[in-house]
């Protein structure tokens, strides 16, 4: 390994800390979503890199389930805002609050 | 084969109670009466292994352990010994017929199936009660009881004056509890057993080292208090009269035959203990029962209410039981308690009668002239009252005979005291079946019969066993009922040696009361008694000494707590406490906006604050 | 050579990020995180991940991404976003937070020890990561296939309903609506 680990984790860390700030400052449910997709693979860049530096597959294998939840995550959450647009027309999650107190 | 003669009522109460409205009428009486038949055979079989057997000592079946702390280990045990096995068919027996009886009496009530439950699982909890292995057991049964005892006097729970005797009971019944629950811890601390076959091996043969040990005689007077509460003696008998308020098959089983019986099977249970304890049984049994007898007996001469007669004589009869507890006699008291049973229930079962055909009218002042339009029930009541009264040759005759000469031997004063209330009981009784059945009908409108054969049937039973049920202890036959019980109460040989004179003496007082009672009353008179008539009209005046003393002050107490205490300061604490409660919430529900946006920013928030302590640390 | 593949795709990756997080439109935010998802794969086969390269190659950008477009397409969602946010700290509150977590992070990072092990040879390759998936993970394996199951399950039952009329359309006076 020429470059050193560090680089791959700091990169994983400044991916996740701007899908954070994506989920925190944006409204459209869409880009949420994909922040949070951002989030996900900033995680999993990290869990490969750290299987690579302890060379144990058990990293990798996580990442596969990642992805396999991270699919079931899309669709489910996908489905859910079409129904909203659908009965509230609109994606903006602000707008989107019945359960508050 | 034990734990199924509890185990078959139990079932039969809880058929009736869970399934009773849907089994009908005829199902609900079907359940309820072959239980106990059920348990009635169970019993009489494992009796008959009993007295074939050579060996009588107790055979205990263990079910599981209940309660294990330490050395504190009590196990669900049931016994079976001679003094068990007596009482199970005493118990069983009468309760067949008076669950039998019952069919007939409340053919009418609307809450058939609840009536018949609660029967069952009074029969079921006394059951627990006389085959328990241990005190706590035995204990179980008598709370449980209890509590059958509550629910049936207060069955018609409409009527205040039901709800009221349920309640009088209840209450008067957990002061002697209370004595009753410190005595069986004094045992514990004093033996480290509560076992019954411990208990007797401990203090075998006169108590050993333990003989007269004051703790041991503390451990009997509170457990005595306790069978005062439960068998109706002085001081804490109030309760029974009031207790007529329930169906009158109820009083007849429940407050007549089995349950107040329980004081005097406690103290049978526990006679090692108690025959340890030194003065107790001879200085506080005797002395309670003999002046309860005679007490009782006095009362019952002024009641109007038929069933309030049975009542004080029920609370004068189990004074003769202690009385002859007291004088060592035990096997005497336990032959007086099977006799008992059986005339008491049928004199209960006749003024059911009674009280059937007349749509409720029990007051001697009411009746009369029920001789020719219901001779059955005559016949009935005049078996009763005379072995009441004890003239020979009826079963009463034959077991008042024996506590008649144990108390003879035990002390002077406290025979001429049991030969007084034996006068009085021939009177009461005569006074009552003159009043009943003799003269002219009272009301000319009624028209008075015996009641339907279910009825009829177990006091034609009743009244057999009434007037042969003596044979069973009788000297001559050769006392088969105390040689029976003989492994529990020792061998008390002066029984065999009743003299000729004494027997004919007892039986000339009783036919002296009976003479007497003919006579004050034959024209349906009522003797003017004058200040004696009101004081035993005023019970002696314990009622009101209670209501001074007791009742009085616990209702200020109680009017005092209600309208300060509680009103001001237990209301407005917990008041306070909700008010504070919607105020928070009010405060605290303005944080949940419902916004995704800023819940992902407290996420976050938590993550980072989290991050610095795990850095920092 | 591989310093040189690793900055070209991180710098990419990060360019990407900031796109997802800062476009205007949902289809430029779904275009960024396909460029982030494309530079992962290069990075994964420098770290001896081939498997997974390509695993995120055909799942996220063939799958995932296509769904966000198709949904992009269906729901004319293209808010812009312009009027001011009801929730005017947000930007306050997450550009701090942001900041300390990506600090904390990176001080984790730089907490470990460098270095690294040898690689068995295969390590990463399609058999490898197979033969691990059908023997250890084998339960989990399916779990997951079950996840999935239920997954379409939901997307059918969600898709085919019709909206509820229960719930009435916000009316959101002034407020400019897609």
């Amino acid at each position: 390994m020429t470059v050193p680990a560090a680089a791959y984790l700091l990169l994983s860390a400044a991916l996740f800390t701007l899908g954070t700030v994506g989920v925190l400052v944006r409204r459209t449910a869409l880009i949420l979503f994909m922040s949070i997709e951002l989030m996900l693979n900033a995680v999993n860049l990290a869990f490969v890199t750290l299987a690579r530096v302890h060379a144990n597959l058990d990293g990798q294998l996580a990442v596969f389930f990642v992805l396999v939840v991270a699919a079931v995550e899309v669709v489910v959450g996908l489905s859910i805002l079409v129904h909203i647009f659908r009965s509230r027309d609109t994606v903006d999650v602000d707008e989107v609050d019945l359960l508050r107190g | 084969m034990v734990p199924w003669i509890v185990a078959l009522p139990l079932a039969g109460a809880l058929v009736n109670g869970l399934l009773g409205g849907r089994l009908g009428r005829r199902g609900t009486s079907l359940v309820a009466c072959l239980a106990i038949l059920g348990a009635f055979l169970l019993s009489a079989a494992a009796t008959q292994g009993l007295v074939t057997s050579s060996e009588r000592a107790a055979h205990v079946v263990r079910l599981f352990e209940w309660i294990g702390v330490a050395n504190f280990r009590i196990s669900a045990a049931f016994q079976w010994d001679p003094l068990s096995a007596l009482l199970a068919l005493v118990v069983t027996g009468v309760g067949f017929l008076i669950h039998v009886y019952s069919v007939g009496y409340m053919a009418d009530d609307p809450d058939y199936s609840r009536y018949f439950t609660y029967l069952n699982l009074f029969v079921a909890s006394m059951l627990v009660l006389v085959l328990g292995a241990n005190l706590l057991v035995l204990f179980v049964g008598w709370e449980l009881v209890g509590l059958c005892s509550y629910l049936l006097i207060g069955f018609w729970f409409e009527r205040p004056a039901a709800a009221a005797a349920g309640r009088k009971a209840f209450v008067v019944n957990r002061i002697g509890d209370a004595a009753f629950v410190v005595g069986i811890l004094s045992v514990w601390g004093l033996l480290g057993t509560l076992e019954f076959r411990e208990i007797s091996r401990l203090l075998g043969e006169g108590g050993g080292a333990l003989r007269g040990h004051p703790g041991l005689v503390a451990a009997a007077l509170l457990l005595f208090a306790g069978a005062t509460g439960k068998s109706a003696q002085l001081p804490l008998y109030v309760w029974l009269p009031d207790a007529m308020e329930g169906p009158t098959p109820v009083s007849a089983l429940i407050h007549a035959a089995t349950m107040v019986t329980a004081g005097v099977f406690l103290v049978g249970r526990l006679w090692p203990l108690f025959e340890a304890a030194g003065p107790v049984l001879g200085a506080v049994v005797a002395p309670v029962g003999a002046a309860t007898a005679l007490f009782a007996a006095s009362v019952a001469v002024v009641q109007y209410d038929l069933k309030r007669v049975m009542a004080y004589s029920t609370i004068s009869q189990l004074g003769y039981m202690f009385l002859a507890l007291g004088a060592g006699a035990g096997g005497a008291a336990f032959f007086h308690l099977t006799t008992h049973a059986f005339f008491k229930a049928l004199l209960f079962l006749a003024a059911g009668s009674v009280m059937h055909a007349l749509h409720g009218q029990i007051d001697l002042r009411h009746l009369g002239g029920l001789r020719r339009s219901m001779p059955l029930t005559f016949l009935g009541f005049v078996v009763g009252a005379l072995s009441l009264s004890g003239i020979p040759p009826l079963s009463g005759f034959w077991s008042k005979e024996e506590i008649l000469h144990a108390a003879r031997v035990h002390a002077a004063a406290v025979w001429a005291v049991a030969l007084a209330t034996s006068f009085v009981t021939a009177y009461y009784a005569t006074r009552a079946a003159v009043l009943a059945f003799w003269g002219e009908p009272a009301d000319h409108h009624a028209h008075p019969h015996d009641p339907p054969p279910a009825m009829a049937w177990p006091m034609a039973a009743l009244a057999v066993l009434s007037a042969f049920g003596g044979f069973l202890g009788a000297q001559w036959a050769g006392a088969p009922l105390q040689a029976f019980l003989e492994p529990v109460f020792g061998d008390h040989g002066e029984a065999s040696s009743v003299a000729g004179a004494e027997v004919a003496g007892a039986v000339a007082v009783a036919l002296a009361g009976v003479v007497a009672g003919w006579w004050a009353h034959r024209a349906r008179r009522e003797p003017d008694l004058g200040p004696l008539g009101r004081a035993l009209a005023a019970q002696w005046g314990v009622e009101a000494l209670y209501d001074r003393a007791v009742v009085r002050p616990a209702k200020a107490l109680s009017h005092l707590l209600a309208q300060r205490v509680d009103a001001r300061v237990v209301d407005r604490a917990a008041s306070g406490l909700a008010d504070l409660v919607v105020q928070a919430a009010a405060a605290v529900r303005t944080w949940q906006t419902g916004n995704v946006r800023q819940y992902a920013a407290g996420v976050l928030a938590g993550a980072v604050v989290l991050f610095v302590y795990w850095v920092l640390r | 050579m591989e310093v040189l593949l690793f900055a070209v795709s991180a710098a990419l990756s990060v360019a990407g990020g900031v796109g997802v997080v800062a476009a205007r439109q949902p289809v430029h935010s779904a275009l960024s995180l396909l460029l982030v998802l494309g530079s992962l794969a290069v990075l994964y086969l420098t770290l001896a991940a081939e498997f997974l390269a390509v695993l995120q190659v055909i799942v996220y950008a063939g799958a995932i991404v296509v769904l966000f477009l198709f949904v992009i397409m269906l729901l004319h969602a293209r808010t812009p976003e312009s009027r001011p946010s009801p929730l005017g700290g947000q930007w306050s509150l997450a550009v701090p937070l942001g900041a300390a977590l990506w600090a904390g992070l990176s001080y984790a990072v730089l907490q470990l020890p460098a270095g690294s092990r040898e690689l068995p040879p295969e390590f990463g390759s399609t058999e490898a990561v197979g033969r691990e998936l059908f023997s250890r993970f084998l339960l989990p394996f399916e779990v997951a296939s079950l996840l999935l199951l239920v997954g379409i399950v939901a997307a059918v039952v969600l898709g085919s309903s019709p909206a509820p009329s229960s719930v009435p359309p916000r009316s959101a006076s002034g407020r400019e609506e897609a």
